[in-house]
C-alpha cells in the first residue's frame, strides 16, 4: 500500500495536469486523493445526482405557479388567459401548454350513436363469422359440383335455421331477400298480383303508419287496378280492431301491418291481427325488421303468413333481410324477380353467403341474448324517459305500456325539432325513419296519431340498442336538458306561455 | 388449454384465469361501444353463472368461454386496425383537469385498464 500509494498519486497529477487548466489542477488532484483513500476505482470527477441534473417539470411549474399568485394574487388554475381558451396553468411552461392541447386534440369528437331504428352497428361476433366467407370460402352456394359449393351451401343453411328459430319457424319456409323493403315489396305485389290473375281479389288493408315502402308498394297496386283501404290509428299509434274488422270485405286478399312502428315503436296488436286475418281466410303480412331479435315472436303463434326481416336491424350487415312465406297452409306468391329460380323460385339471384351468414350469425345470437339485452334495454330507456319527462312540456308519442323500449319518441314542445337536432350535433339522433330525414316534412306517422304540425315538428327519436351505455344515456340527457332550455329562451312563444298565456287564444295579425 | 387434462382441483383457477383473460382481451377493442358491451358481458355473464355447480355443466360454460376469448382475441385486432375518433363521452368533454392534486401534465387517459 505505501509504495502505491506515491505512484498513484503521480499519475494522478500527470493526467489531470494535462487535461485540466491549472486552476481545476488543485481541486482534480483533492479530488484524486480522495478517489484512493476508499476502495481501488478511479474517480477524477464524481457523479452528479440524476435529480439535480434533468429539470424537474413538476417542481418547475410549482415554482411558476407560486411566482404567479405572488404577482397577480389568482390561482392560475381558475386563471383563463384572453384569446386562448386555456388556463393560466397550462400557460406557465410551454411543454404543459402543448400537453393540454394534446389532451384537447386528444378528446373525441365522434358524436354518441343514438339511432338503433336507422340501423344498428355489426356485432363483433357477427364480423368474426362472415369473415372466412370473404377470404377463403368463396364458393356460389348454388354450385353443387364441387366443395366450393357445398361448404357455402351449408353455411346459407344453417344461417336460414338460425333465423327460422328465431322466429319459431321452418328453414324452408326463409326466404332471403336484399332487406326488409324487398321483403315487403315481394310480399304485398307478389300476393297482389297472384290473386289478380285469378281475377276475384282485389282490395288490400293496411295501417297510414307503415313505413314508407309498404305505402308506396299499396300506391303502385292501386294505380295497377287494386283498391286499398290505409286504416286510420288511434291517439296511442295502435290499429283499433273494430275498424280493421269492418274494413275487410269478401275480395280482400292481404292485411299488411307491420309489429312495431320504426318511429314511435308501438307494439301492434298482431296476435289478434293474424287470428282474425285467419279466421277470414285472408293473408296476413307483417314488417317485423323492428322486432324480431328484439321481441319474442312466433309465426305460428300469431297465425303471420308473410313476414319481412332486415338484417342490419339485428346487429347483422346491410344489403340482406329475410322473408317468411308460410307453406302450411301455402302461400302462393307472384316473385318479382325471376331467374334461376334459386330460393323456391321466389326470389331468383346468387345468394350472397357471407351476407346470409352474418344474417343467421346475428338471429342465433339475437335469441341467446334476447334475455339479457330487453332488460338492459329496458332499464336504459326508462332511465332516458324519466330524465326526458322531467323537462316541462315533453310528451312521449305513441303507447307507453304497448311500447317496444329501445323507441323513445319524445315531443319537445316550443322548440323546432330540425334546430334541436342541429343543436345536439354531439348525437345521433333523427326525428323520424332515415327516409325521410333528408327533408323537413313532419312524420306522417306522428301525424296519422292526430298530433298538430307544431308537436310533430318538434319530435325526436332515441334509439337505445344492444351498445347503449349508462354513460352516452347520462351525456344525452344533460345535453338535451342543457339545449332544450337554451333554444326555449330564444323563443318568444315560451315566453308567452311562462306568462301563462294559452297560445291557442292568441288571433295572430294577417299580413 | 385442454380441459379434459386439467385436473378438478384446477377448475376455480382456470375460470378465474379465463375471466381474466376475457376482460383484458375485451379492455382491447378500438371502439368505445364495443370495448364497454364486452368488459359487461363478460362480468354479468360470470355473475349469472357464479352458483353453478353441477360440473358438465361448467365444462360447458368453459368451452363457450374459451370460443369467446377466441373471438374477442381475431376482433379486437381488426377494430385495432381501423381505429376511428374517440366518441364525445370518452376521456371527458372538455379535457380539462378535475381535481386538484397532481400535475396538469395529462398524456395518457387513465382507468380504462
Amino acid at each position: 500500500m505505501s509504495n502505491i500509494a506515491p505512484t498513484l498519486a503521480r499519475q494522478a497529477l500527470r493526467i489531470s495536469s494535462r487535461r485540466y487548466p491549472s486552476s481545476a489542477l488543485a481541486r482534480g488532484s483533492s479530488r484524486a486523493a480522495a478517489a484512493f483513500s476508499g476502495h481501488g476505482r478511479r474517480n477524477y470527477v464524481s457523479e452528479t445526482k440524476p435529480s439535480q441534473a434533468t429539470v424537474n417539470v413538476d417542481t418547475t411549474i410549482k415554482a411558476d405557479q407560486k411566482s404567479f399568485m405572488n404577482q397577480t394574487g389568482l390561482n392560475p388554475r381558475e386563471a383563463m388567459m384572453p384569446s386562448t381558451g386555456m388556463s393560466a396553468d397550462a400557460m406557465m411552461s410551454p411543454t404543459a401548454g402543448i400537453l393540454q392541447q394534446a389532451t384537447i386534440m386528444d378528446e373525441g369528437t365522434r358524436p354518441i350513436y343514438l339511432d338503433a331504428q336507422a340501423t344498428t352497428p355489426m356485432d363483433p361476433r357477427v364480423v368474426d363469422a362472415m369473415l372466412p366467407y370473404m377470404t377463403g370460402m368463396y364458393g356460389n352456394p348454388h354450385s353443387r359440383t364441387h366443395a366450393y359449393g357445398w361448404e357455402s351451401e351449408k353455411a346459407t343453411d344453417q344461417a336460414r335455421e338460425h333465423i327460422a328459430n328465431l322466429i319459431g319457424a321452418d328453414p324452408k319456409e326463409i326466404i332471403f331477400t336484399s332487406g326488409a323493403t324487398e321483403s315487403n315489396n315481394m310480399s304485398i305485389k307478389g300476393v297482389a298480383r297472384f290473386f289478380k290473375r285469378s281475377g276475384k281479389k282485389n282490395h288490400i288493408i293496411t295501417c297510414q303508419t307503415e313505413h314508407k315502402c309498404v305505402l308506396d308498394s299499396c300506391r303502385h297496386l292501386q294505380d295497377e287496378g287494386f283498391q286499398v283501404t290505409y286504416l286510420p290509428v288511434q291517439e296511442n299509434g295502435l290499429v283499433d280492431m273494430a275498424q280493421l274488422e269492418a274494413a275487410i270485405r269478401p275480395e280482400t286478399c292481404l292485411v299488411s301491418i307491420m309489429t312495431v312502428n320504426n318511429e314511435i315503436g308501438v307494439v301492434q296488436p298482431v296476435d289478434e291481427i293474424g287470428r282474425l286475418c285467419r279466421s277470414k281466410k285472408i293473408y296476413f303480412h307483417t314488417d317485423a325488421a323492428q322486432a324480431v331479435g328484439k321481441i319474442p315472436i312466433d309465426v305460428n303463434k300469431m297465425n303471420v303468413d308473410l313476414m319481412s326481416i332486415s338484417g342490419h336491424k339485428i346487429y347483422g350487415p346491410k344489403g340482406i333481410g329475410a322473408c317468411y312465406v308460410r307453406r302450411r297452409p301455402r302461400v302462393r306468391l307472384d316473385p318479382i324477380i325471376s331467374g334461376g329460380g334459386q330460393e323456391r323460385g321466389l326470389r331468383s339471384g346468387t345468394l350472397a353467403p357471407f351476407l346470409s351468414v352474418g344474417m343467421g350469425e346475428a338471429a342465433r345470437i339475437c335469441k341467446e341474448e334476447m334475455q339479457y339485452d330487453s332488460k338492459r334495454i329496458t332499464s336504459l330507456s326508462n332511465r332516458l324517459l324519466e330524465g326526458l319527462l322531467s323537462l316541462e312540456h315533453t310528451t312521449l308519442n305513441g303507447d307507453r305500456t304497448r311500447h317496444y323500449p329501445g323507441c323513445v319518441n319524445v315531443s319537445f314542445a316550443y322548440v323546432e325539432g330540425e334546430s334541436l337536432l342541429m343543436a345536439l350535433k354531439d348525437i345521433a339522433l333523427s326525428s323520424g325513419s332515415a327516409c325521410t330525414s333528408a327533408s323537413l316534412e313532419p312524420s306522417y306517422v306522428l301525424r296519422a296519431l292526430g298530433s298538430s304540425d307544431e308537436s310533430a315538428h318538434s319530435s325526436i327519436r332515441f334509439g337505445i340498442g344492444r351498445f347503449t351505455t349508462e354513460a352516452e344515456i347520462d351525456y344525452v340527457l344533460k345535453a338535451v336538458r342543457e339545449r332544450v332550455t337554451f333554444l326555449r329562451e330564444l323563443s318568444p312563444l315560451w315566453e308567452l306561455v311562462q306568462e301563462g298565456v294559452d297560445l291557442n287564444t292568441i288571433e295572430w295579425s294577417q299580413h | 388449454m385442454s380441459l379434459s387434462s386439467a385436473g378438478r382441483g384446477d377448475m376455480p383457477f382456470q375460470v378465474r384465469s379465463l375471466y381474466r383473460s376475457l376482460l383484458r382481451q375485451s379492455g382491447q377493442f378500438a371502439a368505445y361501444n364495443f370495448r364497454e358491451y364486452a368488459k359487461r358481458r363478460t362480468r354479468d355473464a360470470f355473475r349469472e353463472h357464479k352458483t353453478e355447480s353441477e360440473e358438465r355443466r361448467i365444462q360447458e360454460l368453459m368451452q363457450k368461454g374459451l370460443k369467446e376469448l377466441q373471438m374477442l382475441k381475431r376482433q379486437t385486432v381488426v377494430s385495432q386496425f381501423f381505429q376511428l375518433d374517440r366518441l364525445v363521452v370518452e376521456g371527458g368533454k372538455t379535457g380539462k383537469q378535475t381535481g386538484n392534486e397532481g400535475g396538469i401534465v395529462r398524456q395518457k387517459d387513465q382507468g380504462w385498464d
